[in-house]
């Protein structure tokens, strides 16, 4: 009995010093709560990947070029710049007043060391080629940047707003070594600093004095709370204990929609949804007219409208609408209706072999998840009205599916996506190059290849763009994937918040938002 | 029973080792790498980032490298989180699955308990019936059920507790999860002791003490309550295993920085050795308790002491 009783009681102990942690402060009317969907894997500029990690480096750390509320590019840690004649050189001025968190100056050294140790392979930087047009970065002084290029690279200041071409403090990596991206060691230099960081919690960030532009930070701490359910996000956006989601569940969205009204932020984003197609193997192989066929047999309005619905729009081009300085090229059937499109993808498969007694056999590859469970089900119908063959499902976990592409041999149809890097119709365009790491369904083409390159070395916008809207046309002739439809993105933004724009990159820089004194 | 502990320390070695082995070659087996990702590095990256982490050697060879690394109490760099060790990140998620755990099973314990005996003293009441098809309707009911409906009522409606975790300051952020998790335990353990406090009442020593006139209390304080609690001790082991398993539904849903959530996460990112390391963490920790219950048990009931 006695050690019943002495246990009961020891558990009661347990639990009372269980719950008297030291108090946090829950006050909130100064501080920003905002979702992020996962724990950023590091914030090391060069070992980050994932749009989280991105998006909570945006906070901390400054390129040369940054971004207003609206996603347009405004100058960042570099004030003013110049480009050469041939475009082949950039002379930035950094500003006098640019700090790190320790109030030292960032200097155009900074630059130099960060870029080398980006490009480094031993580093292991996923975007490590991202500056692989430039050929020399020169420090003339602490204020003045050199950058030379191999060729024209009009999109160069659009990367140089990427958190992979920050500037990095050589101190604190000499120092630290490894663990110079922990909290505690971690020197930058944006609007916030990086206080504190709980693995699968939250991310806590305060106001950086020493930054040129602290005047106009209004918010001085910022928490990026890691919410992986869409749901958790929901509910504690519905308690009031976040400000921002980082997306809306796809359950009942009508619903939600009707609850927050204005709340709930919509626009256009450039991701593109798309089914790749095996180019390595039969039946696609050397195949385009029944590629086509597959293509113009779907209904992306259908899609679009009755299986979606949260913002997306139809996608008949590879690149979307709204990128900087581009119109997309559209498929020649766009303005077809869906019953003539039927029509030609029927003709289009009997002339790629297929009849009804010998239909296509064929599986679609997708992950597992319930929104590309309804695309897959409702393409397969579409392709069994319009062409009269039966496509088989397979779902996959993520990994499995990557793994899968990747090495090309089971695969014929896959789902995949693409987000552009930087605000360019390069960051499209160029993962169908032959060489691409991106270009998982393998297409190749010397014509396409060849645009391409013209257009890199073109100097002249307007050249530049005709080379590029050629190389998409001749893409979309070509159907290496079905396009499917454009991403929307989602946020449901708390009427305290003001200062939040829309926009096409998706990128909300803390430092632009404010909060409205609660009543 | 120092000689008795010490033997079944002994003897849980190669069940470890067994564990470690098995769940390396799984992990390993599995399709996609920890760095396959929708964007790819250039080639020459990925060899750099495979070499770092020795993923470019066979896996045998790979495997030597672990154990070693475990003798000397490393469980290497997370693939994951190249910022931190996984033995740092089971030392962050620990101590959250501990409260939590340690904060449910107590719950569970008191009130499972008490509400057993409560209903067992009135076997056949209304009282009784009351309390037991509570129970039977906490183990049918998943915790993933729970978890939405007690958000949705004391967070989002009522605005008593906080909807989740992280952000939250102060002890109510671990009401709703900690009764979330105890439900079903609490449940199962109450019915555990009804049925086994009946069973005792009926015995004869029972009997002689109430023919020596002893209250109903009494009887069960100081008679009654020791040996209907064996059966509730011996399901600790599967009620903590439960409480683990279930802890990584809880701490998905309220976003609790524990070890479920690193370990379904893990798994998903082929982070190999944040996923070993967890493994043998809670093998070894099973292990461990097992033994202190079978320890208590030779505690309570002399006859287990004397085999």
């Amino acid at each position: 009995m006695k050690s019943l009783r002495l246990f009961l009681q020891t558990a009661v102990l347990i639990a009372l010093a269980a719950c008297g942690g030291p108090g946090v402060t829950d006050d909130r009317s100064a501080v920003l709560s905002r979702a992020i969907s996962t724990d950023p894997e590091t914030l090391d500029i060069h070992k980050a990947r994932s749009l989280q990690a991105l998006s909570v480096l945006r906070d901390i750390g400054e390129g040369l070029v940054s971004h207003n509320a609206n996603g347009e590019m405004t100058p960042g840690v570099a004030e003013s710049w110049e480009m050469s004649d041939d475009g082949l050189s950039y002379t930035f001025t950094l500003r006098a007043d640019a700090r790190w968190s320790t109030g030292e100056p960032v200097t155009a050294g900074d630059f130099v060391f960060a870029v080398e140790r980006l490009k480094d392979p031993a580093t292991g930087a996923f975007y490590a080629q991202f500056l692989s047009d430039v050929t020399g970065l020169e420090a003339v002084d602490d204020r003045t940047l050199l950058i030379r290029l191999a060729q024209p690279t009009p999109y160069l200041l659009s990367l140089l707003t990427h958190p992979a071409t920050f500037p990095l403090h050589a101190g604190s990596l000499a120092a630290n070594g490894d663990r110079f991206a922990r909290p505690g060691n971690l020197v930058s230099n944006g609007a916030y600093r990086l206080v504190d960081w709980v693995p699968g919690s939250v991310i806590t960030l305060k106001r950086n004095e020493h930054y040129w532009n602290n005047a106009n930070t209004a918010i001085d701490e910022v928490r990026h709370l890691v919410l992986v359910q869409e749901s958790t996000q929901l509910a504690r956006y519905r308690a009031g204990e976040i400000d921002i989601t980082s997306t809306v569940p796809s359950e009942n969205f009508a619903q939600t929609r009707k609850d927050f009204g204005s709340e709930l932020r919509i626009a256009p984003y450039q991701n593109v949804y798309y089914y790749g197609y095996n180019l390595r193997k039969p039946p696609f192989k050397d195949n385009q007219k029944l590629r086509q066929a597959l293509s113009m047999a779907i209904d992306r309005d259908v899609l679009v409208d009755k299986v979606l619905g949260r913002g997306e729009t139809p996608a008949y081009s590879w690149v979307p609408t709204g990128i900087n300085g581009y119109v997309p090229t559209v498929f020649s059937y766009a303005a077809l209706t869906q019953a003539e499109r039927k029509q030609i993808a029927r003709r289009l498969y009997k002339e790629a072999g297929y009849t009804e007694s010998n239909p296509l056999e064929v599986e679609i590859r997708y992950n597992s998840s319930d929104t590309h469970r309804a695309i897959a089900v409702a393409v397969q119908s579409m392709w069994r009205d319009a062409l009269g063959f039966d496509a088989t499902l397979v779902n996959e976990e993520f990994q499995v599916l990557l793994a899968n592409i990747r090495a090309g041999e089971v695969t014929q149809v896959f789902r995949s996506s693409w987000v552009g890097d930087y605000d360019d119709a390069h960051t499209f365009l160029s993962v169908f190059q032959s060489d691409s790491a991106a270009n998982v369904p393998g297409y190749s083409s010397n014509e396409f290849d060849k645009l391409m390159m013209r257009a890199s070395k073109q100097v002249d916008p307007d050249l530049r763009r005709a080379y590029l809207e050629e190389a998409e046309r001749l893409l979309l002739e070509d159907h290496p994937v079905i396009l499917i439809y454009f991403y929307g993105s989602k946020h449901l933004v708390s009427p305290r918040v003001e200062g939040w724009g829309d926009n096409l990159l998706d990128y909300h820089y803390s430092q632009h938002l404010s909060l409205k004194a609660a009543n | 029973m120092l000689r008795y502990a010490l033997l079944r320390l002994l003897g849980a070695i190669p069940t470890l080792l067994l564990v470690i082995v098995l769940a390396f070659l799984m992990v390993h087996a599995a399709p996609g790498g920890p760095f396959d990702d929708a964007r790819s590095p250039h080639p020459e990256v990925l060899a750099a980032i495979e070499a770092t982490y020795h993923l470019d050697e066979p896996v045998v060879q790979q495997l030597g490298r672990y154990l070693g690394g475990l003798l000397r109490g490393d469980l290497g760099p997370s693939f994951r989180y190249p910022d931190y060790s996984v033995s740092e990140l089971i030392g962050i998620g620990f101590p959250a699955s501990l409260k939590l755990g340690v904060l449910a099973m107590s719950l569970a314990i008191l009130v499972g308990v008490s509400a057993g005996t409560f209903a067992a003293l009135r076997q056949g009441s209304m009282t009784d019936r009351v309390v037991m098809s509570f129970s039977m309707t906490g183990i049918s009911i998943p915790v993933f059920v729970v978890a939405p409906v007690l958000v949705l009522l004391f967070a989002v409606k009522l605005h008593w507790l906080p909807a989740g975790w992280s952000g939250s300051a102060g002890v109510a952020k671990y009401i709703v999860p900690v009764v979330t998790l105890a439900l079903p335990q609490i449940a199962y353990i109450a019915r555990l002791t009804r049925a086994s406090m009946i069973e005792v009442l009926s015995r004869d020593f029972i009997r002689t003490a109430r023919a020596q006139g002893l209250g109903t209390r009494a009887i069960i304080r100081i008679h009654a309550l020791k040996p209907a609690m064996l059966p509730v001790l011996s399901y600790m082991g599967p009620a903590i295993a439960a409480i683990l398993t279930g802890s990584v539904v809880v701490e998905q849903v309220f976003g609790i920085p524990g070890l479920g959530a690193s370990f379904v996460n893990g798994a998903l990112n082929r982070d190999y050795t944040l996923v070993l390391g967890i493994v043998i963490f809670y093998a070894a920790l099973i292990i461990a308790l097992n033994l202190v219950v079978d320890l208590l048990y030779g505690v309570i009931d002399p006859q287990v002491r004397q085999r």
